[in-house]
């Protein structure tokens, strides 16, 4: 996928008067259209065939713990930040069947994999999403590459939509994923709003999104057109809630496993795994066996399993991380820290979600900060030793 | 290059186009009850294909039909070509199943998966093996190609221990091993009666005995955590360097391909960078509680 030319050249504009006709567009293409919409009062991602299945007119308002949608002064179709879902639900979803066998005359036999993959478009996929999207990728390739998560990967479109303001749990611009959009997606739109005109700048990044673009309505846009997304991605970094210093937390946390402030996090903690289960890059899993009542057929299934569960690490007559400290800590510290030298990237995009979705509103950010000042007052103390 | 600069690479017959989660079968050929809930299995693929070669110290995802699966370390003999060996402790569902198995009955296979002992980093060197109860079963494979390959090595100095006389395995084979000339192997249990005439008490306590020269000797080490944690500090004590001491981690397990997450011991992955893995690599891992 070659990276965008910038300048109005490859820049254009498609009237809000005319977005309905992305989405017939992706269906003539046969993409499954998956993007925002509302239900059960939060804006999450299912699949949607109009325009107005999108959230037109609502945001959300989110903190440590809280989430509200709310009615804009606007007509916005994506004027809201990140919900609970994440596209990691579809391209990695929460229970997948990997195989399926029946008894046979050489013991059993394991059946091919099911039809070709679905042929998804995810509309709406923010900056950081992008960015948890390529983070997966590293996770599932390699030598032992998942072939199903890789073939949902290669058929996807992804249609990536500006952030025109950020969230006060966002915390994007310091994980270095976000708000501007990157280069690597296939269509990104801008949604420019302002009195007497609603319009999208669409950018095309691949040729797949060339594909589609070239069945939308477009005309040209001016460079006064890509001023006013350079000003919507500065305004959504300037009204970053928070932030999160990186420069020093992979030694930050990998070398104090001994602070108070993880037992204090801990205390408050009710290892309830919604924050594993929301954030876009956690990938942990198990598997189940699911025989059927003849006891010839099994299917395995893989789902999304959680590190702050005492079942995790069980062994043996019991589990490694029996205490909340030392899940909370392993979740930390591997999102933050060994992540990089897993996969030479932060597990974390800094999306929020597991701030706006932990019941008690435990925030990573805090915690960073604190377990930093915890351990700058130790090293005075001790002298500056280590 | 060392073994943990080795990139994990397939090496597994996985079934052409099905992912790297499908089992193989094998079919059970024979089964030998070696303790009283530990039992050692011999098996040949189903489908009258090779066994896939190993490394000593590599690991099978085995899986019992409509059970599930777990990780079992091969135990057979890495010098020849013949059937998959695996011997299993019923500790709970999945090896409980496997270990109640009868020849003739199909288990699932795939793998060999992991990092195994580094023992081309052994030749020319004194060789100390030191194994806690079933941690002699990842370890049977090197003490093959140490005995196969005998003129390869330096002195070999092997500790076999074990809670009670009943726990030991591969009896009959451990008392051939300790007839041998051309190698030391003590054996120690934890507890006995009367009827045993070895030596009792902690494998900790029989490495003073041990000779070697700490500056050309590697040690490899597999038991309980803490013993081997014991095992390590004794043997750096010695004068062994940091990575010359390799020993085999264990952790829950559900994919043995590094994504379901569960092994994850700090950065690193102990299905993937392990299960066999340098002193000099743990040591700082192995100081953090409940990691
Ligand atoms: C690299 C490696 C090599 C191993 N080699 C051998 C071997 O040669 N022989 C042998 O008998 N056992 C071996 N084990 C341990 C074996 O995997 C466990 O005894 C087995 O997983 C227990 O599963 P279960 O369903 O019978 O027990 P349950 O108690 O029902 O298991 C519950 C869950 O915990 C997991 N679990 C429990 N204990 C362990 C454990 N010790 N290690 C990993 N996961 C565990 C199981 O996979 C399962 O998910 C090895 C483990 C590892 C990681
Ligand atoms: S750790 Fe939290 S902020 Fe970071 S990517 Fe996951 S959910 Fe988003
Ligand atoms: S940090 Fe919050 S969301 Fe995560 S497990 Fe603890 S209580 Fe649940």
């Amino acid at each position: 996928m070659g990276a965008p030319e910038e300048g109005p050249a490859r820049h254009y504009l498609l009237a809000r008067a005319d977005f309905q006709s992305l989405f017939d567009a992706l269906a003539r293409e046969g993409y499954t259209t998956l993007g925002p919409t509302v239900r059960d009062a939060a804006i999450v991602y299912a699949e949607i065939r109009n325009v107005e299945d999108l959230p037109i007119g609502w945001t959300d308002r989110q903190g440590p713990g809280t989430y509200r949608i709310e009615r804009r002064k606007d007509d916005a179709l994506f004027g809201y930040n990140v919900g609970p879902h994440s596209w990691k639900g579809y391209l990695y979803p929460s229970r997948e069947r990997l195989w399926a066998a029946h008894r046979s005359p050489s013991g059993f036999t394991v059946e091919p994999p099911e039809a070709a993959p679905p042929r998804y478009a995810f509309l709406g996929v923010r900056a950081c999403e992008l960015q948890a999207i390529a983070i997966q990728d590293r996770v599932f390739d390699g030598p032992y590459a998942d072939p199903a998560y890789r073939a949902r990967r290669a058929s996807s479109l992804r249609i990536a939509v500006q952030c025109g303001q950020a969230g006060p749990t966002c915390f994007c611009a310091s994980m270095g994923t976000g708000p501007r959009v990157g280069p690597d997606h296939d269509l990104a739109l801008t949604e420019l709003l302002g009195p007497g005109s609603h319009r999208f700048l669409v950018q095309v990044g691949s040729p797949r999104g060339a594909a589609i673009a070239d069945r939308l309505p477009l005309r040209p846009a001016t460079e006064e057109d890509l001023r006013a997304r350079d000003a919507l991605v500065d305004q959504a970094t300037s009204s970053m809630g928070r932030s999160l210093r990186t420069d020093d937390v992979h030694d930050l946390l990998l070398g104090n496993p001994g602070l108070h402030r993880w037992e204090e996090v801990a205390r408050r903690c009710l290892a309830c795994t919604n924050c594993t289960l929301a954030c876009p890059t956690c990938f942990c899993s198990t598997t189940e066996e699911v025989p059927d009542l003849s006891g010839d057929r099994v299917e395995r299934w893989r789902r999304w399993d959680s590190c702050f569960t005492l079942a995790f690490t069980q062994l043996g007559k019991g589990s490694v991380r029996r205490s909340p400290t030392s899940r909370y800590r392993q979740w930390l510290t591997h999102k933050l820290a060994s992540w990089q030298d897993q996969f030479g990237s932060s597990g974390c995009v800094g999306c929020g979600r597991c701030i706006t979705w932990c019941p008690v509103g435990i925030d990573l950010t805090e915690e960073v900060a604190a377990l930093r000042e915890e351990s700058s007052a130790k090293t005075a103390v001790s002298g500056g030793e280590r | 290059m060392g073994p943990e600069s080795v990139a994990a690479s397939p090496t597994s017959d996985a079934v052409p186009g099905l992912p790297e989660y499908a089992p193989r079968p094998f079919l059970l050929q024979d089964r030998r009850q070696e303790t009283s809930d530990t039992v050692t299995l011999t098996l040949v693929p189903a489908d009258g294909g090779t066994v896939p070669s190993f490394r000593p110290g590599q690991f099978n995802m085995v899986y019992a039909f409509g059970v599930g699966e777990v990780a079992i370390s091969i135990s057979g003999d890495p010098t020849r070509d013949g059937p998959l060996v695996h011997t299993i402790r019923a500790v709970g569902k999945v090896s409980t199943a496997l270990t109640r198995l009868r020849p003739g009955d199909v288990v699932g296979i795939r793998g060999p998966y992991g990092q195994g002992w580094p023992i081309d980093a052994a030749e020319g060197k004194d060789v100390v093996v030191v194994a806690g109860g079933l941690g002699l079963a990842p370890l049977r494979p090197v003490l093959y190609e140490l005995i196969g390959h005998r003129s390869r090595y330096g002195r070999v100095e092997i500790v076999f221990g074990a809670r009670s006389p009943a726990d030991l395995l591969y009896y009959s084979e451990v008392q051939e091993w300790r007839r041998r000339t051309d190698l030391r192997l003590q054996v120690t249990v934890d507890s006995a009666d009367r009827s045993w005439y070895g030596d009792v008490g902690v494998v900790t306590q029989r490495l003073p005995d041990t000779r070697f020269d700490a500056s050309r000797a590697v040690a490899f080490v597999c038991g309980p955590e803490i013993m081997m944690r014991f095992v390590a500090q004794a043997l750096e004590a010695r004068g062994l360097a940091e990575d010359a001491v390799w020993l085999s981690m264990e952790r829950n397990m559900k994919c043995a391909i590094a994504q379901c997450g569960h092994c994850q011991y700090g950065p690193l992955f102990i299905c993937r960078e392990g299960p066999v893995l340098s002193y000099r690599r743990l040591k700082p891992l192995l100081a953090w509680k409940e990691l």
